[in-house]
């Protein structure tokens, strides 16, 4: 069985086609991964019975030649999508009884498609942090460890658990939400695959907010390819977000493999920053090298506002996270806890319904948004971020068609390495991610290596607005030169 | 009629003159079917939350999404307060925590309305028009309604006003009396009726106004201003800033200072009072909704609106003077309401338009205030009126007969003239017939004959016998003219 859950998308579809396997074969096989794995904590809630009742379905309609492209993919989802009848709690505690009536509209497009629901995984409370270790659920162990060490490492947030249970095979793919690298830093941590695709690309209608200006939907995958499948399906306009784009789909998948001959690469400076471990510097070099020797051209280009996108990305996040958390009130649903009056109930619900990183940035937003301090902090971010809007639509009009970077500053930490002093030490995981949020732009995080401990170390690839084929015709190029990656079992 | 005398606007102290300042924020419910950014019904009434969606109830994950209506409803009212368009204006959250606000925030438009600056003519009683200045006009959501009085401990809440569309508009500080302030918002009330935009019902809530007040002598630099919030009639209007002038006055001449605060009025007690520890400095954190792209549209849209717009009452009052020939008094009662000047209208095309109009302010108003109807629901059609204007016209029947026609058809309906033609009201103009009723009635009062020799007021008593016997069918006037020959001779 543990070969089933080895698959790409590709192979899956293929094992049904020749009837080798079934849909429900193919869900039982990653029902018992998951099972076999829970000491990863990677899902917070499994979903057997309605996995099963899926895959049947999905047989059903393979055997009437009715199939949906991803029929019968058994698939993760992660925490901060609302599936209708699947508790939803975006794990916190102030969501922890939650049920929705409602699918988003991604999961709802991927169950439009044929997808397996196996069940939700962990992540970082409200997609707030970049280890998952913030999870009211408590932390993910990632499947991978330094060599000769028990050390446990984090999967990196906030999609922790989408990256862990795609790196460790317990799905064939994997959703995530990325607003500030939360998809790519994972992704980059783990060995797979994560796209953020542009702002307005995926529908954000169902999907628990966080920083509605910088959230998008993306999807883990093992393989370049199979990100561009889900991703083809996740996609799509939606008249229930009007800042979702109208413009069609293109065939992500048939993107990948494409040529990238002639195709300019820029190289920004600003992201050779001081400290940079040498293994970091070596990679990125690396990748250089693979995408020229397809045939690519390497420029130097500047993004010089490019130091400002974090302190200035701590202004934006937070402030929309002040608001929009403000529902959380346990008014009409969640967590409550009474109190004399309504402003105790308020007060009372959310210290205990809010962990203390979720609560750190919900006073950082409210002060920045306050009166007196809302053009110092708020107004000025809004202009940097514009800047840095600039910076990229320049370098983009100069001829170059997409950029590289490194994913992450380093490789993945172990959990507990950093998440108890300086909070900004966590927040520098995202130097090389927020400034892709604050321009909208589509970001891709591609393995292309281990490090010395023999973790993974991935490269990202910054595309032009709504060109997400760029980045999978580079991304595959990476993953063809650099091969795939798989931890070796330990759980 | 003469217009009365100007009245002087300023309020006497005990130690002289004040001036009222007054500048009014009225909150108008847009007339629309749905929600402003939800698909959820904007029915009045309905069960507790009945009208209620995942929007509206701040459910995890949605999304606002614009209802294109209201924003139309929005610029036409604009348009119809002669005000900017703006096109470009930008939606923001006004963050507060309060039950009947699900979202903890207050979708509005803040920095950026849809609608700029305007100016309002207001006809005021004794003749005068003034011009009010309008700041803004902006969309924004209604909350909820909170029930305190259904529980020991608890309040209920009820969404179905959750995230209604509601036009905010700010007139300027031009307003210098209450009476002024009654008249401005009425004619608020009757622009966006006449459009459409607005059903001014103030019993469901649909209307109602914030009226900031202060008083200043008369020249003096402006004085400080109290807010009396959330006031839903028009009367109510008055009286709370006949009181609110009246406190601020005495505090002053008694060497007080004015504090600028929120107020409530009490209507039954006619008082305003300060509302409980208001939170003080109240931060909104006002910032442009992330959820939202900004609202833009271009100058071909607004034409197209424009295009689309009813005559409106300023226009319509000028066209009934100049074409009617009516008085400016009779014109302003007749466009106050749309369904009236249309009905009025059409009961003057072809006929005498000042006759239409006794008949349609006297007779017809007075009788559908009576019962608390409106136009829309008159028995009496617009066809009806006319035939029964025709007969008198005709001199078929006489003004005295013509109401109990009208009654008639108020009462069982048909046909004003098969009516008269059924029942015989026809008036009796045959002099002969007239002349036997007339000769009878002398015959039988030989005393009040000799009486009526003397003092000719007494000819009234004989020509009310005469119409009395003659079921108010003979023609007045040749009953008249027979008499006045019979008696004197």
């Amino acid at each position: 069985m543990t070969a089933l859950t080895s698959l790409t998308l590709a192979e899956a579809r293929a094992g049904f086609a020749k009837k080798q396997f079934s849909a429900a074969e193919l869900t039982e096989a990653h029902l018992a991964a998951i099972e076999g794995a829970r000491s990863l904590n990677a899902f917070v809630l499994e979903t057997p019975e309605r996995a099963l009742e899926m895959a049947k379905a999905s047989d059903a309609r393979i055997a009437t030649g009715t199939a949906g492209p991803l029929e019968g993919i058994p698939l993760a989802i992660k925490d901060m999508f609302c599936t209708a009848g699947v508790r939803t709690a975006a794990c916190s505690r102030i969501l922890h009884n939650f049920v929705p009536t409602y699918e988003s509209t991604v999961t709802a497009n991927l169950w439009r498609d044929g997808a397996v629901l196996l069940g939700k995984t962990n992540n970082d409370e409200f997609a707030m942090g970049s280890s998952n270790e913030t999870s009211h659920c408590g932390p993910v162990t990632s499947p991978w460890r330094r060599k000769g060490s028990n050390t446990p490492i984090s999967p990196g947030g906030s999609s922790g658990g989408s990256a862990a249970a795609v790196a460790a095979q317990l799905c064939l793919g994997a959703t995530g939400t990325d607003t500030g690298g939360s998809i790519r830093q994972p992704a980059a941590f783990t060995g797979t695959v994560g796209i953020k695709p542009t702002y307005g690309r995926c529908s954000r209608w169902g999907i628990v907010a966080f920083a509605s200006s910088l959230d998008q939907a993306g999807p883990f995958a093992r393989s370049v390819r199979d990100a561009a499948l889900l991703l083809g399906s996740m996609a799509g306009h939606d008249q229930k977000d009007t800042t979702s784009v109208d413009r069609p789909v293109p065939d992500y998948a048939a993107a990948a493999g494409r040529s990238i001959k002639g195709m300019r690469i820029g190289i920004p400076k600003e992201y050779r920053i001081d400290g940079m471990p040498a293994e970091i510097e070596k990679l990125w070099e690396q990748g250089r090298a693979w995408l020229k020797a397809a045939g690519a051209e390497m420029v130097e280009v500047s993004l010089p506002h490019t130091k400002y996108a974090l302190p200035a990305y701590y202004i934006v996040a937070p402030a929309e996270a002040s608001s929009n958390l403000a529902r959380y009130d346990g008014v009409r649903y969640g967590l409550r806890v009474p109190g004399r009056d309504i402003s105790a109930l308020y007060e009372k619900t959310r210290a205990e319904g809010f962990g203390p990183e979720v609560r750190r940035r919900i006073m950082i937003g409210t002060y920045v948004l306050s009166a007196g301090y809302f053009d110092a902090y708020y107004v000025r971010a809004q202009k940097v971020r514009t800047l840095i809007k600039k910076d990229f639509e320049d370098a983009f009009a100069g001829g170059v068609h997409a950029m590289l970077t490194p994913a992450t500053p380093s490789a993945a930490f172990g959990i507990g390495e950093k998440s108890g002093g300086d909070p900004v030490e966590m927040y520098l995981n995202d130097v090389f991610t927020v400034t892709v949020n604050m321009a909208g732009l589509p970001g891709i995080s591609v393995p292309a290596g281990l490090d010395a401990h023999g973790l993974p170390l991935g490269l990202q690839l910054i595309g032009r607005p709504f060109d997400e084929e760029t980045l999978f015709s580079l991304g595959q190029v990476i993953e063809y030169a650099a091969g795939r990656f798989q931890p070796e079992k330990w759980w | 009629m003469a217009a009365p005398d100007k009245p002087s606007k300023l309020v006497k102290g005990a130690s002289g003159d004040w001036e009222v300042v007054i500048g009014m924020e009225v909150h108008a419910q847009v007339a629309s079917h749905a929600k402003l950014f939800s698909g959820a019904s904007t029915e009045f009434g309905g069960a507790p939350n009945a009208h209620v969606s995942l929007v509206d109830a701040a459910m995890p994950g949605m999304l606002p999404v614009i209802n294109a209506e209201c924003v139309r409803q929005a610029v036409r009212t604009g348009l119809g307060l002669n005000a900017k368009i703006n096109f470009k204006s930008v939606f923001d959250r006004k963050n507060y925590f309060y039950p009947d606000l699900p979202q903890g925030y207050q979708i509005s438009q803040y920095k950026s309305p849809v609608v700029g600056e305007g100016e309002v003519a207001v006809d005021m009683p004794h003749g005068e028009t003034i011009k009010i200045g309008i700041e803004r006009l902006h969309l924004e959501q209604d909350a909820g309604k909170l029930l305190h009085d259904r529980h020991p401990s608890m309040s209920y809440v009820d969404l179905n006003r959750s995230g209604v569309a509601l036009m905010e508009i700010v007139s300027k500080p031009d307003l210098r009396s209450s009476d002024e302030a009654k008249a401005y918002m009425s004619k608020l009330r009757t622009i966006m009726r006449y459009l459409g935009t607005c059903d001014g019902d103030m019993e469901k809530g649909s209307l109602r106004a914030d009226v900031n007040v202060s008083v200043r002598r008369p020249g003096a630099p402006l004085g400080t201003r109290c807010e009396i919030k959330n006031v839903n009639s028009i009367r109510f209007v008055g009286q709370a800033v006949d009181y609110e002038v009246r406190r601020q006055i005495k505090i002053l001449e008694d060497g007080g200072k004015i504090e600028q605060e929120t107020r409530l009025f009490d209507s039954d007690k006619g008082e305003t009072r300060a509302m409980r520890n208001k939170e003080e400095a109240h931060d909104y954190r006002y910032f442009p909704d992330p959820d939202l792209l900004p609202l833009e549209f271009d100058a071909a849209y607004v034409e197209y609106l424009k295009s689309g717009l009813p005559e409106l009452p300023d226009e319509k009052k000028v066209r009934f003077t100049r074409d009617f020939g009516l008085s400016a008094y009779d014109a302003d009662v007749l466009v106050s309401e749309r369904a009236l000047a249309d009905y009025f209208e059409a009961v003057a095309k072809g006929r005498d338009a000042k006759a239409a109009a006794n008949w349609v302010i006297n007779e017809l108003t007075g009788r559908l205030n009576k019962e608390g109807k409106d136009f829309a629901a008159s028995p009496v059609s617009t066809a009806q009126l006319g035939a029964v204007l025709d007969l008198i016209g005709e001199g078929v029947i006489s003004g005295k007969i013509a109401k109990d026609v009208f009654e008639i058809v108020w009462n069982e309906g048909g046909d004003p003239r098969a009516i008269v033609e059924a029942r015989g009201l026809k008036q009796v103009t045959d002099v002969g017939a007239i002349e036997k009723m007339v000769d009878d009635i002398i015959a039988k009062n030989p005393d009040k004959v000799e009486q009526a020799k003397a003092n000719e007021k007494l000819l009234g008593w004989f020509v009310g016998q005469v119409m009395k016997a003659s079921g108010g069918k003979a023609n007045p006037q040749t009953v008249n003219e027979l008499l006045k020959k019979k008696l004197k001779a």
